[in-house]
């Protein structure tokens, strides 16, 4: 960190932010609620102006006013009346804009969805491998897939084959759950690592700084 | 009229949407491109939506209940000096706009959720009990996870390395791809709903 | 209600606040007395690494910077590792942020690696910014970029910049490595490898990053950087340490409380129920 105290200044301020909002982890208290409050803002404002230049100003004004592209015209219609859902009576009118926004979206989703999700998975489960180690792994993983989804299967009774599938389909889902949990505590602590050392960097500036 | 023509709407245009994925007619693309470039349009018209309903509900807030009076204000304080701030496009570095970000913003955001670092530790500690044997496989397999960060001497180093790569790639990728594949047909199948216009929860409510 | 109790009950009704103290002390070990640690490269790690090393100069990427401050100590590590590698072999970055509360973020470090290796803005990379809806802004550019993007972030037309003039979109590009802390890398997987093709590598945090190794299995993503682990190999990769290789040891210390804490607690527990069943 550099030693120019209008960035020690700024600094100071956000290691104060930074304590007042981990104060929280004590109990709830004003300055949690003061820093809590002030990000809600801030984080308000920034987004704010960056829908205005990224997103009106550049897919609103600049086409009509100034390339006279007079087509735009007809979404910026249906997205004004998307503010009719603001009015209790009126609120209706907004559904005509929704539905344009609806059906398009979810018209594009689902083709992509059924390739993604659905052929591309199962075409992945079931792709010939070679090799003794290859094969095993590939006889788990196909066991595994099958089992696990036998156990979302709620249109019959999880008994008898369907019961041995669903018990194997858990304990692979736990198996998931406890590596993603296992992951997970990197991620967390990650955060909290670079916080840290933000901090002792402020604090080693700050002391070079007075001395 | 007022659900009819919205459904019909929702109908017509996701068909169009489903058949011109499977049209490779330059026609096909054109209306591809144009009908997401509308979308967009009609979405960025339709995010101020929430940033008014949240400046209103504050406002009111701030006039109603004399507790919440001072954060109320901090919050529309906070929200005017960064909108101000980020009047130009490009405010350069060094500017208010980018201190408010880089000192304000970050460090809130980024701490807020660092907290969880805290929390998962006492998760750890006081949830996590080997009460049943798939609570076992859980906490064992989670325990091999995080022993990878540590550096443990060889051979157990590479053992425990190899056996997590092995866990990722096999058990692990088949529990995530029965999820994928479960929430895919789940999504699928409620997106050909919303098409067909029997689920119709995102036209609110029901006047 | 302490007189009385059994030392597994005091040990398993511990007030949290303890659990923390002791998480805020592990933390501050390493940064009174730092260590190195030892990283071992995945398979997932070094395909990115190579896919990029094996453009030639002059070859463009598009390095989609989705991530915003919450996720910021896991993923900007993998994005400076990335700007410097891409930088130093001369290849032109086509960059978006799609995250919200990304781009401010994004345009400074991008300016300041840029900087680095002295290279401009316009020529050597085109920053196009951020919009909204990220599935339509992402299918939007793989028809044009200049649709959904018809200006970068600064406000200039992406027609009047240099590096642009031969790019229009997904089949321009070699690659999409998307650094992302939310949804946004199931939408280019989704809609950006599924429609177009683009080969598509991803850098997720921790939480995310187990449930994507069916796509890489499938072949729809052809890399993988799992959390900070997975930018602290991509560091030693390039042989150039940074953020993520120097929280590492820091991830030590806290790995080893918790894997101590559910150890300890578990114990507790056992023993407890021992108790409970032989008291019956």
């Amino acid at each position: 960190m550099e030693a120019n105290w209008g960035t020690l200044l700024w600094q100071g301020g956000a290691v104060f932010l930074t304590l007042a909002v981990f104060s929280f982890l004590y109990a709830d208290n004003p300055f949690y609620k003061f820093a809590e409050r002030l990000w809600v803002g801030v984080t308000t404002g920034y987004w704010t102006m960056l829908l205005y230049h990224q997103g009106f100003r550049d897919k609103v004004i600049v086409p009509i006013v100034y390339e006279q592209k007079w087509y735009y015209l007809v979404p910026v219609l249906l997205g004004l009346l998307m503010w009719f859902r603001l009015s209790p009576r009126l609120g209706w009118v907004s559904r005509y804009a929704l539905g344009f926004y609806v059906g398009i979206s979810t018209g594009i989703f689902i083709p992509l969805a059924f390739k993604t999700a659905i052929f591309l998975q199962v075409e992945g489960t079931i792709r010939p491998v070679a090799g003794f180690w290859p094969a095993v792994n590939f006889t788990l993983a196909l066991i595994g897939v099958v089992c696990a989804l036998a156990y979302f299967f709620f249109s019959r009774p999880h008994t008898g084959v369907l019961g041995v599938m669903s018990r194997t389909g858990i304990y692979t889902l736990m198996i998931g759950f406890g590596a993603g949990f296992g992951l997970t505590v990197m991620g967390r602590v990650a955060l909290l690592v670079q916080r840290v050392i933000f901090m002792r960097d402020y604090f080693v500036s700050l002391w070079g700084s007075l001395f | 009229m007022k659900k009819q023509i919205p459904i019909l709407i929702v109908f017509v245009t996701g068909l169009i949407m489903v058949l011109q994925f499977f049209v490779p007619h330059a026609a096909s693309e054109f209306l591809f491109t144009y009908a997401n470039d509308f979308v967009i349009v009609i979405g960025i018209l339709a995010l101020p939506l929430g940033i008014f309903s949240l400046m209103r509900g504050t406002v009111i807030k701030a006039r109603k209940d004399p507790r919440e009076r001072f954060y109320a204000i901090v919050t529309i304080v906070g929200f005017l000096v960064m909108a101000i701030a980020n009047f130009r496009r490009d405010s350069g570095p060094d500017s208010l706009a980018q201190n408010l970000f880089s000192y304000v913003m970050i460090p809130c955001q980024a701490t807020i959720f660092s907290m969880l670092a805290f929390y998962i530790a006492s998760a750890a500690y006081r949830a996590f009990r080997v009460r049943t044997w798939l609570a076992t496989v859980l906490l064992v397999t989670a325990f091999i996870v995080m022993l990878r960060i540590v550096p443990l001497p060889e051979p157990f180093s590479s053992w425990n390395s190899s056996l997590v790569q092995w866990i990722l790639a096999v058990p692990n990728m088949a529990s995530k791809r029965a999820i994928i594949i479960g929430v895919g047909l789940g999504a699928i199948s409620y997106s050909m709903k919303i098409i067909l216009g029997i689920e119709r929860g995102y036209m609110g409510g029901d006047k | 209600m302490r007189d009385g109790m059994a030392w597994y009950d005091r040990l398993l009704n511990i007030d949290r606040r303890w659990i923390y103290v002791l998480m805020a002390l592990v933390v501050i070990v390493p940064a009174v007395r730092p260590f190195t640690v030892p990283v071992g490269i995945s398979g997932e790690v070094r395909a990115v690494h190579e896919a990029i090393e094996a453009q030639p100069a002059g070859g463009v990427i598009h390095l989609a910077i989705d991530y915003d401050p919450s996720t910021l100590a896991e993923l900007q590590p993998m994005a400076e590792a990335i700007l410097h590698q891409c930088f130093d072999k001369d290849l032109r970055l086509v960059i978006t942020a799609l995250s919200q509360f990304g781009p401010a973020m994004v345009d400074e470090l991008v300016t300041r690696v840029a900087t680095e290796h002295g290279k401009q803005r316009d020529v050597h990379y085109a920053f196009l910014g951020y919009k909204p809806y990220p599935a339509i802004t992402i299918l939007a550019m793989g028809s044009d970029y200049r649709v959904p993007f018809p200006t970068d972030y600064y406000g200039t037309a992406v027609d009047a910049i240099p590096m642009m003039q031969d790019i229009h979109n997904f089949s321009d590009v070699a690659c999409v490595v998307s650094l992302a802390g939310g949804n946004v890398a199931d939408m280019w997987i989704q809609y950006g490898n599924a429609k177009y093709g683009v080969p598509v590598a991803l850098g997720v945090t921790g939480v995310m990053a187990s449930d994507y190794y069916p796509y890489l299995q499938s072949g729809q993503i052809f890399g993988l950087l799992p959390g900070v682990k997975g930018a602290a190999e991509y560091e030693s990769l390039r042989e150039r340490p940074g953020q993520a290789s120097r929280g590492m040891p820091y991830q030590v210390t806290s790995h080893l409380l918790i894997i101590i804490a559910m150890i300890v607690a578990n114990v507790g527990y056992i023993a407890q129920r021992r108790a409970h069943a032989g008291g019956r």
